[in-house]
């Protein structure tokens, strides 16, 4: 303790707490100094797959780190916490960054291959601060961190004005929702005098909602909706998914979907307990939740008739995750984080999964030049295992059981009637179960070219694809597959980490 | 009894070793294929004969999802056991009637499987998730059965068979999970959760709701629509199973899970609505129409194939009628309909589909009268004949006990209804012997017709009947004539498990 009754801590206690990150950083120069360095006059391919090893190894390091000294602390009343969910979450978002950096070594969008992995490291950073974060401001940073890395990364195929196109959207969206949501966490400072979570919780909670609370809160949720991609905040997605380069919309759609979901829980459940209202049929209270309602219903309607009409899969997908966006919400609207194992879950194999689709869409880009649902005909013939797992990743997204989408859904839905709200909020769940049934028919349309069609006879024969994609992808399948069946495994972590968190 | 549960892994197993098969041996596909059903049937019978009547026996139970109270439970009693015979006698005939098949055999027969096992799946659990998990597994196989071996308008009809079962599947899951979290989400054990009393209220909605969910997949009119379409661009083998054992599932799902659950979503309502006064009321109402409307529009269909479409409606009408009767007859006449029309079923399209359409690539009636193949193809005619003969409900065949049994069920319920469904019958023998006698019989001598193949001449050439389809129609008439004959081999292990623990609750309304 110092002088004004703060707890201090030595810098290297610091690093010790931020080991993951700091392993990260370091990673990140490593990675650049070697590809400026050591291997500019080497072709394409071995910088990638350099890069890709060195980064790999960084991710690796931090996992080990983590499981190997699991630690609890609080820094600085709440800048910095290091839990074990938090340490959960960035597991998954580890290994996240190094499947899509495992996917990334056959691209050759790019001739700047430390850049790239830099700037995907410098993201999986700010991520990783992102949900180790009670205090607003240090969210703020990280989601700055991490959007800033992700816009570029959107741009990196200078080649494509698609790219270009999709990261000045990106961008731009991007920094009017960061306006909405610094404006939004500025006013709760006013309301408050902190910027901790739970001591902003206790200073705004009463019995009725003052009006700038509401604006406050109005103004965080849509800051935070942009982020994830929620309708009416969505606009930027369908242009970045499919402009991106394949493996930066790989990471967009999985890794910072995770950090975003995280986040948004904890600030809803933390930093505005008390605010909840209700959004039951018959007992409409303001709050949180039935605004949460209303995006995850807008979401769920939006993505799902919209995908129904694209031809461009990567368009689809965006769609897609924006309906599954919506499904996300519901395990966020489960009061005092009842939802956070069920969200957990969902999130986690959901990005899982769009990672494996992306991958796949990322081998036929490379085969086909493009993303046309056309473009997919005959994949059963040439690649079948990229058509198996395709079925795998899309099925799940579609809630097929036994695979981890299914179990997902319903676990979302039973947690979200078993919490506080209670059955008030059936009207949102057979929404949702009525929606998720229109979606069959647009994944059914992917499936449909890849197995049912056959490619036109005028089209030129492909090279198959490379191993380490075709292995990637498969033991990601592998893994939706097998968490779908045995769900048990991943619940039963979670559902410990909360409870050592709590202590 | 753990024997049956093999049912469902050897079929799974059979699916995944097909798919490492190289694309191009058919002959070896056929071969897995065939071993698998034939070891899945085996299995079946093994248990069957070891089951006790009128006990529920576990055959495996373990923790699967603990946290949420989800048990791996796959337990039998007498119904499933009938349904799980089923299940084995039309996976072999589906795989005789599918020998033909040479493009991409491997796949189809993985497929095929795959859509068997999870049908063992579904008759199996006694876990209510278990239950809709293998339920929803059963819809992606036929999808692709139907939209790469299909053949009229196969895009659109697997297009609407998946869209449909899939609607109505999310239609149970809601009730499934609304019941589940009233329950307290602690368990989804069906004997558990069917002793839980649901309030009034929830029962008087989530009963129409889970039962028309799993009555979309047995055909409920007028939900019906994907049945003939689905069923006519299905290739033989699919459309075997598709009308034999997957409208089944749904018509066991109406039983297993929506009249065990909510019992009291049958008590009336207590007010008249165009006379109208319980959703049992409603629901026997559709069933009825389904019979009539079923059997009047099969009357006047041109393509073979939309006949025994058709045909199929009207048949799982009866199904639902007898489930609805609430008396032991009418149920035991309902899940004993379930078996005969599987098997009668299976025959009635293994003959449109492999024995006439893949040798004449017709199925108008027109044309094929012009054909006599009646003399062509005696086999073929006889098995038809002897198929029409159980399909209308003949004495001697199993389709007699089971009309029978439904009808003295509905007389004793609703007798309105039950007369009608006698007029049902009769539309049943004239459409049926409308279809035999122009497929088969025709007389009319040189007529003008083009030879579908072409060869210019007023003769096409026919393949007499192999083999392997001459077993698979013996085996499947053979199961139609012993249950006719001697029907107590599956009413003995039916009656018995309808005085099980399971049916306390409508028997607690004084039903039965």
């Amino acid at each position: 303790m110092d002088a004004n009754g703060r707890e201090s801590m030595s810098y290297l206690e610091v690093l010790k707490l931020a080991a993951p990150e700091t392993i990260l950083v370091i990673t990140v120069l490593v990675v650049l100094a070697a590809d400026l360095v050591a291997l500019a006059d080497l072709e394409l391919r071995f910088r990638m797959i350099i890069g890709a090893m060195i980064s790999c190894i960084g991710c690796v390091l931090a996992i080990g780190w983590m499981l190997a000294l699991p630690q609890q602390a609080q820094l600085l009343g709440g800048i910095f916490v290091v839990d074990p969910l938090n340490q959960l979450v960035k597991i998954a978002l580890l290994v996240l960054t190094i499947l899509t950096v495992l996917l990334s070594i056959d691209s050759h969008f790019s001739a700047h291959a430390g850049e790239y992995f830099a700037l995907v490291l410098l993201a999986t950073v700010g991520m990783l601060f992102l949900v180790s974060s009670t205090d607003v401001l240090m969210i703020f940073v990280s989601l700055e961190l991490t959007s800033l890395s992700l816009y570029v990364l959107t741009a990196f195929n200078k080649q494509d004005v698609q790219s270009a196109e999709a990261a000045l959207k990106y961008f731009l969206f991007g920094g009017m929702a960061a306006a909405f949501t610094l404006f939004g966490l500025s006013l709760l400072y006013g309301l408050s005098g902190s910027t901790n979570l739970e001591r902003i919780a206790a200073a705004i909670s009463g019995p009725s909602l003052d009006p700038l609370l509401i604006l406050a809160l109005v103004m965080t949720v849509v800051g935070f909706a942009f982020k994830v991609a929620a309708a009416p905040f969505h606009l930027w997605a369908p242009d970045v998914y499919q402009g991106a380069p394949p493996p930066s919309a790989a990471l967009i759609a999985s890794g910072s979907k995770v950090a975003g979901f995280f986040v948004l829980a904890r600030v809803m459940a933390l930093g505005f307990r008390g605010a909840e209202g209700s959004g039951a049929w018959h007992n409409y209270l303001p709050g949180w939740v039935p605004l949460l309602a209303i995006l995850a219903g807008v979401s769920m309607v939006l993505g799902n008739f919209a995908a129904i009409v694209q031809t461009s899969v990567r368009r689809l997908l965006a769609y897609s995750a924006i309906a599954h966006g919506g499904y996300m919400l519901l395990a966020v609207m489960a009061s005092d984080g009842m939802g956070i194992p069920s969200l957990l879950y969902y999130v986690i194999t959901y990005g899982l999964t769009t990672l494996g689709a992306f991958g796949v869409v990322a081998v036929v880009q490379q085969q086909t030049g493009g993303d046309r649902l056309t473009d997919f005909a005959g994949l059963s013939r040439r690649s079948p295992v990229l058509a198996a797992c395709m079925m795998v990743f899309l099925l799940s997204l579609a809630g097929i059981p036994p695979l981890a989408g299914f179990f997902g859904k319903f676990y979302i839905f039973s947690e979200l009637l078993r919490s506080g709200a209670g059955m008030g909020l059936l009207w949102l769940v057979i929404l949702a179960i009525g929606l998720s049934a229109v979606s069959l028919y647009y994944y059914l349309q992917v499936l449909k070219q890849v197995f049912v069609v056959s490619a036109p006879p005028d089209a030129k024969p492909q090279p198959s694809a490379a191993v380490t994609q075709q292995v990637v992808l498969a033991m990601v399948a592998l893994a939706v597959v097998a968490l779908g069946c045995l769900p048990e495994w991943l619940i039963e972590r979670v559902n410990d980490a909360i409870k050592l968190a709590k202590l | 009894m753990s024997i049956l549960a093999w049912t469902i892994y050897v079929s799974f197993a059979g699916a995944a070793v097909l798919l490492f098969l190289p694309r191009t041996n058919a002959q070896l596909a056929r071969a897995v294929g065939l071993f698998t059903a034939l070891a899945g049937f085996v299995c079946a019978l093994a248990g069957a004969v070891r089951f006790e009547p009128g006990t529920i026996q576990t055959v495996t139970r373990a923790a699967w999802i603990p946290s949420l109270g989800i048990e791996y439970y796959l337990a039998v009693d007498g119904i499933s056991v009938t349904l799980v015979l089923l299940t084995g006698l039309a996976a072999i005939a589906g795989v005789l009637f599918s020998w033909n098949i040479e493009e991409r055999a491997n796949e189809f027969f993985a497929f095929y499987l795959a859509l068997i096992g999870g049908v063992y799946g579904v008759f199996l659990s006694f876990d209510v998730f278990l239950l809709f998990v293998f339920y929803e597994i059963a819809i992606i196989p036929k999808y692709f059965i139907i939209a790469i071996w299909g053949s009229t308008r196969r895009d659109y009809g697997a297009m609407k068979l998946a869209l449909y079962s899939f609607a109505g599947s999310a239609m149970v899951l809601i009730g499934l999970i609304a019941a589940y979290v009233l329950a307290g989400g602690r368990t989804m054990n069906l004997v558990e959760l069917s002793k839980v009393s649901f309030p009034h209220g929830f029962q008087m909605w989530a009963f129409p709701l889970v039962f028309v969910g799993f009555a979309i997949l047995a055909g409920l009119w007028p939900f019906h629509t994907w049945a003939p379409t689905g069923h006519v661009a299905a290739p033989t083998a699919a459309s075997m199973l598709l009308a034999g054992v997957v409208m089944k599932l749904g018509a066991y799902g109406c039983l297993r899970v929506a009249m065990t659950l909510f019992p009291q979503g049958l008590d009336p309502w207590g007010w008249h609505m165009l006379g109208l006064g319980s959703w049992r009321d409603v629901l026997s109402l559709l069933a009825v129409i389904g019979i009539v409307y079923g059997a009047m529009v099969a009357l006047v269909q041109r393509d073979f194939k939309f006949v025994i479409g058709y045909s199929s409606v009207s048949h799982m009408g009866f199904v639902l009628l007898g489930l609805l009767t609430l008396n032991r007859i009418g149920m035991s006449g309902a899940v004993l309909q379930m078996f005969s029309h599987g098997v009668i079923a299976g025959l009635l399209f293994a003959v449109v589909g492999r024995m006439v359409y893949d040798r004449t690539h017709t199925r108008e009636l027109a044309d094929l009268e012009a054909m006599h193949l009646g003399r062509v193809i005696p086999f073929a005619a006889v098995t038809f004949t002897i198929a029409s003969i159980a399909s209308m409900g003949l004495p001697g065949f199993s389709g007699f006990v089971a009309e029978l049994q439904v009808l003295i069920g509905a007389w004793e319920a609703f007798p309105t209804f039950a007369v009608v469904t006698g007029f049902g019958i009769l539309v049943g023998v004239a459409y049926t012997l409308r279809a035999l006698q122009k497929a088969f019989f025709g007389e009319h001598e040189a007529v003008a017709v083009a030879a579908p193949a072409g060869n210019g001449g007023s003769h096409v050439e026919i393949k007499p009947i192999s083999t392997p389809e001459r077993i698979g129609a013996v085996l499947l008439m053979g199961a139609s004539l012993v249950i006719g004959l001697y029907p107590r081999l599956l009413l003995d292990l039916i009656g018995p498990s309808l005085g099980s623990v399971l049916f306390d609750g409508l028997r607690r309304g004084g039903k039965f």
